[in-house]
């Protein structure tokens, strides 16, 4: 029976590191993550407009955190999506929705947060739900259905709202603004997501189902799986980030806009971090982590590039550069793997 | 002669364990028909298969074995006949039904995730669980146990990642899924055809182990001394319809050769080639090899046509790959009308005036949304413009270049404007012809030149791959259908194995193409040698 096995290669150091992060599931996108921090740290050091490191500044390193909040939580739902081999394009309107929804609704009382709330997540599962059903049962690509429910909803939000309106009382700023402990509530709920996010993935039968989905529709099938079922799941549950999303970013400004979640990039930036993150878009491989360490790059990135004063545009070049030259990085070592 | 090394068959090792009688049958289909569009697949088959025994199915290229294996599989619905299991009759509306039920396929290409984890793909969808948490800790430990049925649990891990794995360890793992499922038949098709020698060996063994358990195992295989070798009994299909089942030990190789061909030659094919019409050798190969081809000798002359023969997977569409400069050959010499010449990608070969019109003619014969006229220029256009000047003997437009090539080749269509994929399968193979014309091309290689056209257009193909032989152009023409292959050539060339297994004078007998196709030949050469 040995005949089969393939001869134990003799791994250099190099390959040893390897193999020891693969069997601990690390994804290679930490090591770019601490590249780049490095790499910040140095551009800090060289091209600083002060002369503190931010790297030593506490503050700095909340905000890196609390940028990473907004686009983190969505992009954990966006790599459900992407590990089912869709795509969600929706979700940055989905977020206006809410942001506008949720100051709208509560227009200011504290007695109206939580079936505002409730009102805002039921929509979100609706969303997903229509999503679900175009790409899984009409055959729709993702792209274009989620692009065309994206754009329905955005036509609904401006045909009503023109501006800011209403808003959330304060209380519901704790979301946004309060501290537990050192961390801030927001950061922790981050985390939560993200942790649940890879629970999911990682350790239920669900996750197991969703990756086989995405990896292969037709193998999914043939072993018994409502394929369907699976992937409408994981729609409904990137809607519900993009809510907590919306909820987070309407708990900062303390009223939403229209315009909210089209300006904050979040459909294709969440997108980009999922995929810097090591989730491929074909689906079937990748997971929550690696979408958080893509999101960090991109709160780092914008933080140095602020402490050493780059433009805005020039900020945008850097960041497309960063995001091509990851996935041609990936496709080079999948392809050195395959030998 | 033939008969005489034929007659000495193998003796076949399997036939020691006979099947008892009086066990009832696990899987029996009766009178079992289907139909494709112009097609009988499947014409009142019946078989029985029995518990404990491998029963292979042989028959050549299109006799319906893998349209049975199918419809046992629940691919496919019956269009008529009854399909039963121990003995009560069954209707699969899906493959996991009939996989529930314990009829498990495995196909030449596997169903499995190489981004998952050998034991995520053995239970996916059945992961043992509390909650809807997935017990990891058992999942391992009832996937060990699946292995260790398979005596394989030392050599693939249960955690390992499935793409991680050789070929053939993927194939236990596939033969571990069905049999996770308590599979009581195990159809297999080809599965040692991406397996190496020795990798065959344990596989041999594996199925052994099976049968043992008392598993029917239904063995698809073009390779008579493996079915010889495993199988107690065989069935040979012929054109939809059962030649015969018969248990192994009362057969012999050139028995089923005669089963599996053993048809009158009724089509009508062009005159072929008189000696003084055939030129200067426009190709030569020797020693030619790439990682599936090996040792190849061949000459192609102008103005004739050489026909090859072989089975699927021998290397025919490699060959013409390697010659075309898809896949190069990187061992031996290639000659172009007496200069060295290798061509290392397709344009390369375009420029040298060469054509290819590959098997599926659907994704890499035709661009199908675009309309008659483009395609017929697609290669032409691909041409730099001095190239493309003189390919066209003369300064005609696209327009009038392209009617009058489809003209030529006699292609029916509305106008030169309607898009390809509206056409009949004939007619899009026409238009890949011209496309070929338009190049004006001296040397071409057809690639299934008549697969799924219907007979008129079959033979108004075949005419016009006769006048361009005749027009001085050598032509390399692969064919499953044997009676095309004798039919049309003017020598024919069988492979086996990546190899030419041998040449053949024009109109040679279809059993003497199938025993060097089957690899009879070499394996009866080999045995001498060791004798």
């Amino acid at each position: 029976m040995t005949a089969i096995s393939p001869p134990a290669a003799r791994l250099s150091a190099a390959g040893r590191a390897r193999q020891w992060l693969r069997d601990r599931n690390i994804p290679p996108v930490y090591g770019i993550l601490i590249i780049i921090f490095i790499a910040a740290i140095l551009l800090d050091a060289f091209f600083g407009i002060d002369d503190e490191l931010f790297i030593l500044n506490q503050t700095i390193l909340t905000n890196i955190l609390v940028r990473s909040v907004a686009l983190g939580i969505v992009a954990v739902g966006q790599t459900f999506v992407m590990v089912g081999a869709s795509i969600d394009l929706s979700v940055a309107y989905l977020i206006s929705v809410t942001a506008v929804g949720a100051s709208y609704l509560m227009a200011g009382d504290p007695n109206r947060v939580w079936w505002t709330v409730l009102v805002l997540f039921v929509i979100g599962v609706l969303v997903g739900l229509v999503n679900g059903t175009l790409i899984t049962r009409l055959r729709i690509n993702p792209l274009i259905a989620t692009l065309g429910v994206g754009l329905i909803l955005r036509g609904l939000l401006n045909a009503t709202f023109e501006n800011f309106a209403g808003s959330v009382p304060a209380s519901f700023q704790t979301f946004a603004y309060g501290m537990l402990g050192p961390l801030p509530i927001s950061v922790l709920v981050l985390f939560l997501v993200v942790l649940v996010g890879w629970f999911v993935l990682r350790r239920m039968r669900y996750g197991a189902h969703l990756y086989a989905v995405g990896g292969s529709e037709e193998v999914g099938r043939l072993s018994g799986l409502r394929t369907e079922r699976v992937l409408t799941m994981a729609h409904v549950i990137c809607s519900t980030t993009a809510v907590l999303t919306g909820l987070f970013v309407v708990s900062r400004l303390r009223a939403g806009a229209p315009w909210v979640g089209t300006d904050g990039l979040y459909d294709l930036e969440s997108i980009a971090a999922t995929v810097i993150g090591g989730t491929a878009l074909s689906g079937g491989k990748g997971g929550v982590w690696g979408t958080l360490a893509g999101v960090l790059i991109f709160s780092i990135l914008d933080t140095t590039f602020n402490q050493i004063g780059i433009d805005a545009y020039m900020k945008q070049v850097l960041r497309g550069a960063i995001i091509v030259l990851a996935v041609g990085f990936y496709t080079f070592r999948s392809k050195a793997e395959q030998g | 002669m033939a008969e005489s090394f034929l007659t000495e068959a193998i003796e076949p090792a399997a036939a020691a364990r006979p099947v008892a009688r009086g066990v009832d049958p696990v899987l029996a289909v009766e009178s079992i028909t289907k139909r494709f569009p112009g097609v009988v697949a499947l014409d009142d088959v019946s078989v029985e298969f029995y518990p404990g025994e491998v029963h292979a199915v042989v028959g050549e290229n299109g006799a319906g074995k893998s349209t049975l294996m199918k419809v046992l599989a629940g691919a496919y619905r019956p269009d008529g006949g009854t399909i039963r299991l121990d003995g009560a009759p069954v209707v699969f509306s899906h493959p996991s039904a009939a996989q529930a039920a314990g009829i498990s396929i495995i196909y030449q290409e596997f169903n499995l995730l190489p981004e998952r984890t050998v034991m995520e793909n053995i239970f996916l969808g059945r992961e043992p669980h509390r909650f809807g948490i997935v017990d990891y800790g058992r999942l391992e430990q009832d996937t060990r146990a699946v292995l260790q049925q398979l005596e394989a649990e030392t050599l693939i891990s249960p955690t390992a990642l499935l793409g991680t794995l050789s070929v053939a360890q993927q194939q236990v793992v596939e033969i571990a899924k069905a049999l996770s499922y308590d599979a009581k038949v195990l159809i297999m098709d080809e599965p040692t055809a991406a397996l190496a020698q020795q990798e065959v060996t344990v596989l041999t063994a594996l199925v052994r182990r099976l049968q043992a358990r008392g598993i029917a195992i239904i063995f698809i295989s073009h390779r008579l001394v493996e079915v010889f070798e495993l199988a107690q009994r065989v069935t040979v299909l012929k054109d939809g319809q059962k030649v015969g089942t018969m248990p192994t030990k009362d057969l012999t190789m050139s028995k089923v050769v005669e089963m599996m061909v053993g048809r009158v030659l009724s089509d009508y094919f062009p005159e072929r080639a008189r000696p003084e019409d055939i030129g200067a050798v426009a190709l030569r190969l020797r020693g030619a090899g790439n990682a599936t081809l090996r040792d190849i000798d061949l000459e192609l002359r102008a103005g004739e046509i050489v026909g090859v023969a072989g089975l699927q997977g021998s290397g025919r569409t490699a060959l013409a790959q390697a010659i075309f400069g898809v896949e190069p050959f990187q061992s031996g010499a290639m000659e172009i009308q007496g200069q060295p010449e290798l061509f290392r990608t397709p344009a390369q070969a375009i420029r040298n005036r060469f054509g290819y019109v590959t098997e599926d003619r659907k994704y890499e014969g035709l661009t199908l949304k675009q309309p008659i006229n483009d395609n017929i220029m697609l290669t032409l256009r691909s041409l730099k413009a001095k190239l493309s000047r003189a390919f066209r003997n003369g300064t005609r437009g696209d327009q009038e270049l392209a009617l009058e090539l489809a003209q030529r080749v006699d292609v029916r269509a509305p106008g030169m404007n309607r898009e390809v994929q509206f056409l009949s399968g004939g007619n899009q193979q026409k238009v890949v012809l011209a496309k070929w014309l338009a190049t004006d091309a001296r040397v071409l290689i057809f690639d299934e030149p008549t697969r799924g056209i219907d007979v008129e257009a079959k033979a108004s193909i075949h005419e016009r791959i006769r006048e361009l032989a005749r027009a001085g152009a050598a032509v390399l023409m692969i064919s499953s259908e044997l009676p095309e292959v004798i039919g049309m050539s003017d020598r024919i060339v069988v492979m086996w194995d990546g190899a030419i297994a041998g040449e053949l004078p024009a109109g040679a007998g279809e059993a003497d193409i199938m025993h060097l196709a089957t690899g009879f030949a070499e394996s009866s050469r080999n045995e001498e040698k060791s004798v």
